[in-house]
């Protein structure tokens, strides 16, 4: 992670991409949103989806799981170049999560985010807030999701 | 207005127990401005905190307890999206099953407040915000819930807003 000073307002990064299989599709849901067009093809089927689609929180999951290994990669290409790596802290949380569209069964979903605001945390000065806005869009470049989400980032020590 | 949902007995009944009265199938006309679901406590564990982490948030703040000591959340705590998904999985159980819900088109807002740790109880309050017909469908409604997922100290680790689509009553009765 880059330090919070060096944070540009409209950086954009391309996180990756990911399949859903019915398998993780109906594994996650039976976990968290077991709704019967998230467990069941033949109930899916009849339903206003007319196919088994993911859980809108399992494609919001994926996002996370993308953004973190983007990041890994990221740090390690600044360790590699001997940069310092800034902390990425938690995040407060999100708004304005949409599911626009049904993730079925063998959509490919690549993610990417957007630096859209950052500002200086009042109650923590070694730490910055960035606001992100992400995005999912399928293989036939049809936005899926989109949200808004905040979250802390080291600064350079003064 | 406060109901308690039984599960044991909505299980055996398929129907949500209020104030230990069953009732039917919930309606977009059964959803008023402050009325309040209530549902668990249900007991998070180490292992599925771990486990949500390694497959979808896999930060040291949500695997590793010596790692996540040194995080500015001091010690091992859920994903936030496990969070999410245990606010999803609770108002299922709570009354979306037994309810006409037909999903929600989004979230308008999510606030991770204190971090849920292995162990934690965990309780959840639904309640109703507001409800408004639909203006371009007859047959549903939208039901704006505040969900506040609380720990065994009262505290509320999540707060999450949303509208849910919910279809009218009397719509099944009515000939296709």
């Amino acid at each position: 992670m880059k330090f919070f000073e060096d944070i540009a307002i409209g950086e954009r990064a391309e996180l990756g991409h990911h399949t859903f299989t019915a398998e993780a599709i109906k594994a996650y849901a039976g976990r968290f949103d077991p709704q019967a067009f998230h467990v069941d093809e033949a109930a899916a089927a009849r339903s206003p989806f007319g196919a088994l689609c993911a859980s809108g929180w399992h494609t919001a999951s994926v996002w996370m799981r993308l953004m973190v290994e983007h990041q890994r990669r990221d740090d390690e290409a600044r360790r590699d170049r001997g940069e310092p790596v800034a902390q990425l802290g938690p995040s407060p949380g999100f708004r304005e999560l949409k599911w626009l569209r049904p993730v079925y069964v063998g959509d490919t979903i690549h993610y990417a985010m957007e630096i859209v605001e950052a500002r200086a945390s009042n109650s923590r000065p070694e730490w910055g807030l960035i606001t992100l806005r992400n995005t999912g869009i399928n293989q036939k470049g049809e936005p899926v999701i989109s949200f808004v989400s905040v979250a802390f980032v080291e600064r350079r020590k003064a | 207005m406060k109901d308690t949902v039984d599960r044991s007995a909505s299980r055996l009944y398929g129907s949500v127990v209020e104030s230990g009265v069953l009732v039917s199938k919930l309606y977009w006309e059964d959803f008023k401005p402050g009325r309040v679901f209530e549902h668990g406590p249900r007991r998070i564990t180490r292992e599925e905190i771990v486990g949500f982490a390694a497959e979808f948030d896999p930060q040291p703040m949500h695997l590793d307890e010596a790692a996540a000591r040194e995080t500015l959340l001091g010690g091992l705590s859920a994903s936030g999206w496990h969070a999410c998904g245990i606010v999803m999985r609770m108002c299922i159980d709570s009354f979306v099953l037994n309810s006409a819900s037909m999903g929600a088109p989004g979230v308008d807002e999510v606030k991770w407040l204190v971090p849920i740790r292995p162990g934690d109880d965990l309780t959840l309050r639904s309640t109703v915000l507001e409800t408004r017909a639909s203006r371009s469908r007859t047959d549903m409604g939208f039901v704006k819930f505040i969900f506040e997922l609380f720990n065994q100290a009262g505290k509320p680790a999540v707060t999450l807003t949303t509208s849910l689509m919910m279809g009218r009553r009397g719509d099944e009765a009515r000939p296709a």
